[in-house]
């Protein structure tokens, strides 16, 4: 046989039993699923629990995690900084691991990438008690320009005094954008070879176009993402895969999607590093082996629990300040799972189950982010199987399908938090968020920053009567949201020019169509406090007190106001408003590489932060006090339940916010009924309406008891934890230590 | 929703949105101001009195209901009306759950029973389901514990047996004065002779409402009364269980 024709038929093998023909011409994984998979529609009962081998793995790399926890990092490699094949391979243990590799040479040794920032890595080393290694300091100080320098050649006065403020935070301008989604199951489909040779014919169409600007730089990050490839494919071979063949057997599909995956969290400490939407592909080989016998149901589900080990131990090495934005060392590996197709058939297959049940086989954790794509046309069996995961785990997120579907079609996978696009085919660039709150506050001091005292926007005429007036509040809010989407969107494309310049991600981008359909994905924070603060100067009165200086320092509310989070069109509207008009503003300025605006209602943990930072609102918020987290409304505001409030956030406009409003909900299990067996059914209910409703995101936490003990011991912690019992809900850390032993031992009776 | 509009109105407190704790399903719960008895573990000392409540006109609460209408359906709830006591305004009441019935929504009426002669057969036929609480079988109990009767809930229960209208029976376990094991056997057997009875909800006491009697200067007599143990009040669910009966 001739090397082509033994190449052939190792293909024609490794697709044995396939059906369609679309991607065997042409690189496109969605025509493969849709052409194979088998929707499952049956029950739970199927799963099974931990093989022993399972349990060993998990509690050898788990036994690390106490002391991780209490140094920080459990080690770091300081002198490597770390590309695709910069280390040798680790094992946690050799013997009896099914799925391999690791970022670095053994578990949870944190690698450098100084690509992003070299002040990002030292500061890091530093706060772990680890010396920079004087060789890369030289290399990344005097050799090799990273993004964080690019981006601060081009930053203005304007960006950096924005940035110092914190009216603009947390700009990927020193370490990694990431939310860009591989598609990595490419890898176990087509095998790198037949990846390269797609690459390559992609680069020939540009041979014939004049060499601008544009057509050099996509040249050169093609000619990247080929020798990424080629990197990926040799990193394999050193575990002993051959990746550049497509993978033949579901312990090679898993295996070799991985490997597409680690060769990208190896070289890009990205904000989050997403995986995809991995479980319907690869349900397709475990169902393949399955019918041929070679694999039970216990070998299926071993094979994914030990892909989720190796997800769960993804660790990069950031600053404690990062730390403090963002608390709980994320990664952010969200997996998509479930939705239904654009033909009526559910996407989901017996490996979502799988998936979901890992958290039951290896324990809860965070990580991988598991998303369900939540439609009420799922099978109501998978539907109550996620709602009982989510009571027994909180672990769970959930994204409205009835919106992502229609926008991004039946392939897109989240990432990060609510971030959607269409995997393998869109892309976008994080940006980020914009303090709300805070530009409300710019408002009425004619751009000054109220910390500060400082002109940070535009000067514009302050506010001076006695009491806030609606209509010149509202227009003086105006102007200072024209400045700051303008200021906004032009530091973005600095940090992005720059990104692209010096910290490409050309792996993952190798795992992307060319040309790539990109989102500026802009983002605000403070959303409630905002609009709260907006009602209450339009349906109460606000006095403003005034330091020697005329800065606005302090409001007193007289009166009563609608506050958003109620159902109330009448501060509803405000929030509404709000979303449309700053996604207008951001809409006027040309982004980076034409790509396409968006923003989300998010903040993650950074609501904490932004509150630090903010002074007192005209809503009765007091100077530091947090905001309430992405979209939410402001702690204890809404005053009418759960479905009061989502029923707020579902009136947010996903077309003005396609890169997702965020709700996280705090539920007790007696909060999701009395009776225990009916709660999951009654979350079912919920997650149903709040889909219906137009809702698009529900963190879902079912409180356990644990985590209402240690309430009691740091209140500080949990300023929105409310209780709820029949007809009453009260916030479990205002209530005496006596009271909450009560809530405790009545809401966990008999469920222990 | 398409109803004719009335101008009846009532006292209410306050109007909320509960899961499975109120009547089946996520529900709007109307909580109506104005009640007879004054149960020593009362939660809602705040709706004792009906002067304390605000006017609302049928067609406002309809209105608030309809803004929740989609969602609650959805999420196979539906409306219950609560308190206070709600058959202490029967007309407004009837009315609201008339309006809610002819929207095609789930109508639960939670209520001691005290008044029960005073719910007309038509309040009753646009009620899909009795939440009926009984607060203690023994008379002399029953009086201390309500400062009321107890022939008129029981005798309210057999009229909504004859009628045909399901029923939730709750019981609040307060120790010391509820969990006598003879008379929750007595009751058990009572309700199980009832036959549109669904289910029993076993409610272990709480003190979430000491707040609001302070709030109120009113003395919460129960504040040092022990909240209920898991296993006294496993122990009363399977007495209830013991006589056919699902219990939670």
């Amino acid at each position: 046989m001739t090397i082509t024709a033994a190449a052939e038929h190792r293909t024609a093998d490794a697709w044995r039993e396939f059906a369609g023909t679309g991607w065997r011409d042409h690189v496109d994984v969605r025509d493969f699923i849709q052409a194979n998979y088998t929707p499952y529609e049956g029950d739970a009962t199927f799963l099974t629990g931990p093989t022993d081998r399972t349990r060993a793995v998990w509690g050898k790399v788990s036994a690390l995690f106490p002391e991780e926890r209490r140094k920080g990092i459990l080690d770091v490699d300081a002198t490597t900084p770390s590309t695709i094949t910069s280390h040798a391979p680790g094992y946690i243990d050799r013997e009896r691991e099914l799925i391999v590799g690791l970022q670095t040479d053994a578990p949870l040794k944190r690698a450098i990438m100084p690509n992003g920032g070299l002040r990002m890595v030292e500061n890091s080393l530093k706060a772990y008690g680890y010396e920079p290694d004087p060789f890369v300091t030289r290399v990344f100080g005097t050799y090799r320009k990273t993004h964080n320098d690019g981006v601060f050649d081009a930053y203005t006065p304007e960006m950096r005094a924005a940035r110092k403020a914190g009216i603009i935070t947390g700009l990927p301008d020193a370490y990694g954008r990431g939310r860009i989604i591989g598609d990595y199951r490419r890898v176990a489909l087509y095998g790198t070879d037949r990846l390269i040779e797609a690459k390559k014919a992609e680069r020939a169409l540009l041979d014939a176009c004049a060499s601008s600007t544009e057509v050099i730089r996509d040249r050169e990050e093609l000619a990247e993402q080929i020798r990424a490839l080629g990197e990926l494919t040799r990193m394999a071979t050193t575990y002993g895969c051959d990746v550049s063949r497509p993978a033949a057997t579901a312990h090679e599909a898993v295996q070799w999607l991985y490997l597409g995956y680690l060769a990208a969290v190896k070289e890009q400490n990205g904000a989050a590093m997403s995986l995809g939407r991995t479980s319907t592909f690869l349900d397709i080989y475990l169902q393949r082996d399955l019918n041929e016998g070679v694999l039970d149901e216990s070998g299926a589900q071993e094979l994914i629990d030990d892909f989720v080990v190796k997800l769960r131990i993804v660790r990069f090495l950031r600053t404690p300040e990062y730390d403090a934005l963002f608390s709980g060392d994320p990664t952010w590996v969200t997996e998509s799972i479930g939705g239904m197709g654009e033909d009526g058939r559910t996407l989901v297959t017996r490996t979502s189950f799988r998936f979901l049940q890992t958290l039951y086989n290896l324990g809860p954790a965070p990580e991988p982010n598991l998303t369900v794509l939540w439609s009420p046309q799922l099978p109501f069996a998978f539907r109550e199987f996620c709602a009982q995961v989510s009571i027994d785990t909180s672990a769970v997120q959930y994204e409205s399908d009835e919106l992502l579907r229609p926008c991004t079609g039946d392939d897109t996978a989240i990432a990060c938090c609510v971030s959607a696009m269409r995997v393998g085919r869109q892309m976008q660039f994080f940006g980020a968020r914009v303090n709300l709150a805070k530009a409300l506050l710019y408002a009425v001091n004619g751009g000054r920053d109220e910390m500060t005292g400082e002109q940070i926007a535009t000067p514009t005429p302050p506010l001076t009567g006695e009491y806030l007036d609606y209509d010149e509040l509202s227009a003086a809010y105006d102007h200072v949201l024209d400045w700051l989407a303008r200021t906004y969107v032009n530091a973005l494309n600095v940090i992005h020019h720059m990104h692209d310049k010096y910290a490409y991600e050309r792996i993952e981008m190798a795992l992307h169509d060319y040309p790539v359909h990109r989102f500026m994905a802009c983002g605000i924070a403070g959303l409630s406090v905002a609009a709260d603060s907006l009602s209450a100067v339009k349906y109460a009165r606000v006095k403003v007190f005034r330091d020697a200086t005329g800065l606005a320092v302090d409001f007193r509310t007289e009166g009563d106001f609608p506050a958003y989070g109620n159902n109330d069109d009448r501060a509803d509207s405000i929030a509404v408003g709000l979303v449309e008009s700053f996604m207008a503003k951001v809409r006027q300025y040309p982004t980076h590489r034409g790509a396409e605006h968006t923003q989300s209602v998010l903040t993650i943990t950074s609501n904490v932060v932004y509150g630090k930072h903010t002074g007192n609102t005209p809503d009765g918020r007091l100077a530091g006090a947090p905001f309430a987290p992405g979209a939410n409304p402001m702690n204890g505001r809404d005053r009418h339940g759960v479905a009061a409030s989502a029923l707020s956030v579902a009136k947010l406009p996903y077309e003005q916010a396609r890169d997702g409003i965020s709700l996280t909900t705090t539920i007790t299990p007696e909060g999701l009924g009395h009776a225990p067996d009916e709660r999951a059914g009654h979350l079912v209910g919920i997650l149903d309406a709040y889909t219906s409703a137009g809702g698009f995101h529900m963190n879902v936490n079912v409180l356990d008891r644990a985590t209402l003990e240690d309430a009691m011991q740091h209140p500080d912690a949990y300023p929105d934890l409310t209780i709820r019992v029949s007809g009453y809900a009260v916030n479990f850390v205002r209530l005496t230590r006596e009271q909450q032993l009560d809530v405790i031992s009545r809401t966990f009776h008999g469920s222990l | 929703m398409r109803t004719v509009p009335t101008a009846t109105t009532g006292r209410i407190h306050s109007w909320d949105l509960s899961t499975g704790v109120d009547g089946p399903g996520t529900r709007f719960v109307l909580f109506v101001n104005g009640c007879p008895l004054r149960c020593l573990y009362c939660a809602n000392p705040d709706t004792w009195h009906m002067r304390d409540g605000r006017e609302a006109t049928v067609d406002e609460v309809l209105a608030e209901i309809e803004k929740y209408r989609a969602f609650i359906t959805t999420a196979g709830g539906g409306v219950t009306v609560t308190g206070g006591e709600p058959l202490l305004q029967p007309a407004f009441t009837a009315e609201v759950l008339r309006r809610c019935k002819e929207a095609g929504l789930h109508t639960a009426l939670d209520t001691s029973g005290f008044l029960g002669t005073r719910a007309t057969d038509q309040l009753l036929a646009d009620t899909d389901l009795v939440l009926l609480d009984i607060k203690s079988f023994d008379v002399t109990t029953y009086r201390k514990l309500t400062g009321g009767e107890l022939a008129p809930t029981l005798t309210f229960a057999t009229r909504l047996d004859r009628l045909g209208v399901p029923m939730w029976i709750r019981y609040v376990l307060v120790p010391g004065w509820t969990d006598d094991a003879e008379s929750v056997d007595a009751l058990a057997g009572f309700v199980a002779g009832l036959g549109t009875v669904d289910r029993v909800d076993v409610l272990p006491f709480h003190r979430l409402g000491a707040a609001k009697y302070a709030a109120l200067g009113v003395p919460f007599r129960l504040r040092d009364n022990p909240v209920p143990a898991p296993e006294p009040t496993e122990r009363v669910r399977d007495q209830f269980r013991a006589h056919g009966l699902s219990a939670y």
